[in-house]
């Protein structure tokens, strides 16, 4: 017989929590990100450097403006941090519904293409109507984006998940062929050249107005999904579509309606680059932001609040970063690596707040 | 080291999940040749102590003793080397191959297939099993499955037997053909621990009951000096009657008229054939049947959540198939379902108590903001009535016990005084007390004048509760029958597939 006394017990086994205290989860994703900066720190150390004085240049480059506009600085995050905050806004009620749209990529660029069409063609318009159709056509893009593969679920079960995957990089070509093709400014140079001033959106402290929507969007979506009877259908057919329909909701129609919520908001994001930074359309619109919002979002466990707070530590982090690289003449991937092992850090912290560690006790 | 060797010796096993502590200092022991059943109500802890046995969970504290041996469990795998042997009550075969492929795996026993078959048979001679090695076990009934598993598990040589609810899906019939097999292991010096609520069985089969309650070990109580009574009482802490009610109601013919209904299964297999009843108001008309008879597919048909492939549903004379869900629950309608996992359908697992008041009923307030308060009020109202176990209204369902969680789903469905309730399993997993609150408020019902389609497994339940009951067999109905007349015998008859066709008349 297999020896099975006290010795064979395994040094360590991993035991499920049942539920955590907030205090408790609040310290181990404080511990994670100490880590994060320690591991970072030991990353930057490696290449030379001295890692306080590269976190102090991160911190500087998020916050510390020019001598001219002491302010600079700041805006240059809050930029950064609208379309993360409306890109991951965007994702909280697909994702509670767990539908896992990895689209929002494609759907900022088609609300980009959308309000850019008004913007090149309707330039005239008077100033405040023309940024308001730009805006609700941005929404209508992205719906109509996020549509598509939708009814493809809904009709034929499609996987959401590579569907909208794949209409990102849809949506990049569709830019790639306007730049090139029936949009192009100059001939033979692939760009759609600046919009019109009229075009543009006007600044509130030296940021495009953007940042009051989003912040306004924050508040409306935190109302949307605990509050209203349509948040509380979301939360439902996420949770089991057998007991959604069984209580009488018409699952099909929940989630159109939510996709289209959902791609209507990644849209605007787009239309707001568009009006409101890049004052053109280009294939870099989006920048990756709709992929990172998928973290943001699963970080802020799809609470508006919380969402926000971690899109301005990723905007503080992208924007300081670039700084300090620059400022140490570091390779550019440098700030990309930091930043990664921040993330991966925080990430694998959520196993130990869903999961502990039991040790063998003394053999006694 | 005591001087008697037990076959199992538990001493002080305790084990935590987070706050729940579901063992506390359990001692346990089962000698060899004893047959040992395992009393407790749901959530004390009985399942939990087996796990551990069978080297699923580790425990906190407490040593385990096999034949006097102090041993560490840490999988399964270690389980089985010390030749303990569990039959879940989810049997766990290959469907698609047959017993004797089925009994041979895992096991090193491929390459001689000639003497392992021989080996089986005696092994089946010797407890008088009864089994065709031949046979898929997809094309297997329930009792034919489990006799796989019992058999699967003394060929790889298990002296200790381990056996979690084995009636549940079994006839009369087939429950004493399993007690055969058992007391044909006792003789043979095996020891045997079977966990079961219902206490006729245990009165019937065991040597010795051991008593669990909330998780700690209450008592343990030689068979032939005990009786329901006792049983309970130790069991629930208290003294209670075990008399169900059965009050006399006005009746009102054909409340709800099911004519020729045929419907298809999810593996596209006929679940329901031409199934015809009808239910009074103020009537308890009861559904017995062996699990999967098409239990499942009449409650979701009448729901409006199963496509109906022939025949009507008569509510109150108008035809319902073909209607939403939600056009169904506002004729009056209402169904509760408990699937063998109690969250699978009717309550929504990470939401509070109150959100769940208002799975159904949300729809009804104006505007588009949600209306808490009354549902917040009627959570409240539930948590007093039923005794719900919850530190508050706020708390997830998913952290309530299972009998709380099935109160919650039950409650709501009687709160929303439907005209006619369907109700399939509602006492599952419950304990005493509970089940005769939900006994108490079905009844209720009826003597308001509503239908109660009520599904159940427990054939003494349905005798006492209903005034018919209705037989299903692989979806065809075998007879309805007076409650009041038929006898459990002649309802295991009919569940195992013979037609009777008397007394079912409704004279109401």
């Amino acid at each position: 017989m297999a020896d099975l006394t006290k010795k064979h017990e395994p040094f360590v086994r991993v035991a499920k929590r049942t539920q955590v205290s907030t205090k408790k989860s609040v310290l181990l994703q404080i511990s994670a990100f100490v880590l994060a900066i320690i591991a970072g720190g030991l990353f930057i150390l490696l290449l030379g450097e001295n890692p306080l004085e590269a976190y102090k240049h991160i911190i500087e480059g998020a916050f510390v403006g020019s001598v001219r506009n002491p302010l600079s600085s700041v805006q240059a995050t809050v930029v950064r941090f609208i379309p993360l905050l409306i890109a991951s806004l965007a994702l909280v009620p697909a994702f509670k519904m767990k539908f896992w749209n990895i689209g929002a990529e494609g759907q900022i660029i088609m609300g980009g293409v959308f309000s850019t069409y008004f913007a090149l063609f309707h330039s005239d318009w008077p100033h405040a109507i023309l940024l308001i159709v730009m805006i609700l056509a941005g929404a209508v893009g992205g719906a109509f984006w996020a549509l598509i593969p939708t009814i493809f679920k809904i009709k034929f079960n499609t996987n959401e998940t590579l569907f909208t995957l794949m209409l990102n990089y849809i949506a990049l070509y569709i830019v790639r062929y306007l730049e090139a093709g029936p949009w192009q400014r100059t001939k033979g140079y692939a760009s759609i050249g600046s919009i019109d001033d009229n075009a543009r959106l006007p600044e509130v402290f030296g940021v495009h107005i953007g940042w009051i929507i989003a912040l306004v969007l924050m508040v409306l979506m935190f109302f949307y999904i605990s509050k209203t009877k349509q948040g509380y259908e979301i939360s439902v057919v996420g949770e089991s579509q057998p007991t959604a329909r069984y209580a009488g909701m018409s699952v099909g129609k929940i989630v159109l309606r939510t996709m289209i919520i959902s791609g209507a908001i990644a849209g605007l994001a787009g239309a707001l680059q568009v009006a409101g930074i890049d004052h053109t359309l280009s294939g870099g619109i989006a920048g990756g932001v709709g992929f990172t919002a998928i973290v943001v979002a699963w970080l802020g466990k799809l609470n508006p609040f919380y969402i926000a707070g971690i899109s301005f530590l990723f905007s503080i982090l992208a924007k300081g970063s670039s700084t300090m690289q620059t400022q140490l003449g570091l390779s550019a991937s440098v700030a990309d690596v930091v930043q990664g092992i921040i993330l991966f850090c925080v990430i694998a912290f959520e196993f130990f707040i869903n999961y502990k560690l039991i040790f063998k006790k003394k053999e006694g | 080291m005591s001087d008697t060797q037990y076959a199992i010796e538990l001493r002080g096993i305790t084990k935590i999940f987070g706050e729940i502590i579901a063992n506390d200092k359990v001692d346990l022991t089962v000698n060899n040749g004893e047959i040992l059943a395992l009393l407790g109500e749901n959530g004390s802890g009985k399942t939990t102590l087996m796990n551990i046995l069978s080297g699923i969970y580790h425990p906190d504290a407490g040593t385990i003793k096999i034949n006097g041996k102090e041993v560490v469990i840490n999988s399964p795998k270690d389980s089985f080397a010390l030749k303990i042997g569990m039959i879940h009550q989810h049997f766990k075969l290959v469907e698609v191959m047959t017993a004797f492929e089925n009994i041979l795996l895992g096991t090193n026993n491929k390459l001689n297939r000639k003497k392992a078959a021989e080996e089986i048979k005696t092994l089946c001679d010797k407890f008088s099993l009864k089994i065709d090695l031949k046979k898929r076990v997809c094309n297997m009934s329930v009792s034919e499955k489990q006799t796989v598993e019992i058999v699967k598990v003394l060929y790889r040589g298990a002296n200790i037997l381990i056996l979690d609810e084995p009636t549940a899906v079994l006839t009369p019939q087939e429950t004493q053909n399993l007690f055969e097999i058992l007391r044909a292991m006792k003789k043979d010096g095996k020891a045997v621990i079977i966990i079961t609520h219902k206490l006729n069985e245990v009165l019937e089969i065991s040597d010795r009951v051991m008593i669990l309650r909330k998780g700690k070990s209450i008592d343990s109580i030689e068979t032939a000096k005990a009786n329901a009574k006792i049983l309970t009482e130790a069991m629930v802490g208290q003294a209670i009657d075990l008399e169900i009610e059965r009050p006399e109601t006005e009746k009102e013919p054909h409340a709800l008229d099911v004519r020729h209904l045929s419907v298809k299964g999810a593996d596209g297999r006929m679940a329901l054939k031409d199934v015809t009843f009808d239910i009074s108001s103020g009537e308890i008309l009861g559904v017995a049947g062996v699990a999967g008879s098409g239990q499942k597919e009449l409650c979701e048909t009448i729901a409006g959540l199963h496509k109906v492939e022939k025949g009507a549903i008569l509510f109150k004379k108008e035809n319902i198939v073909g209607k939403t869900p939600s056009e169904i629950i506002k004729a009056g309608i209402s169904m509760s379902f408990i699937p063998e996992d109690r969250l699978g359908m009717g309550l929504v697992a990470s939401m509070d108590i109150t959100h769940n008041m208002l799975l159904k009923s949300y729809k009804n307030s104006k505007g588009i903001f949600l209306d808490r308060k009354e549902a917040k009020k009627l959570a409240e109202d539930l948590v007093e009535k039923l005794s719900i176990k919850t530190p508050n209204v706020s708390t997830p369902v998913r952290l309530l016990s299972g009998g709380n969680v099935q109160k919650v789903l039950i409650g709501r469905e009687i709160e929303s005084n439907p005209q006619l309730l369907i109700t399939a399993y509602p006492e599952r997993g419950l304990d005493i007390n509970s089940s005769y609150t939900i006994y108490n408020l079905i009844n209720k019902q009826k003597q308001n004048g509503s239908s109660v389609l009520f599904i159940g497994e427990d054939l003494d339940v349905l005798l006492e509760l209903c005034d018919r009951i209705l037989v299903l067999c692989h979806g065809e109905v075998m007879g309805v029958v007076n409650a009041r007349e038929v006898t459990k015998e002649d309802l295991g008859f009919m569940m195992a597939g013979q037609k009777i066709s008397d007394g079912g008349e409704n004279n109401g």
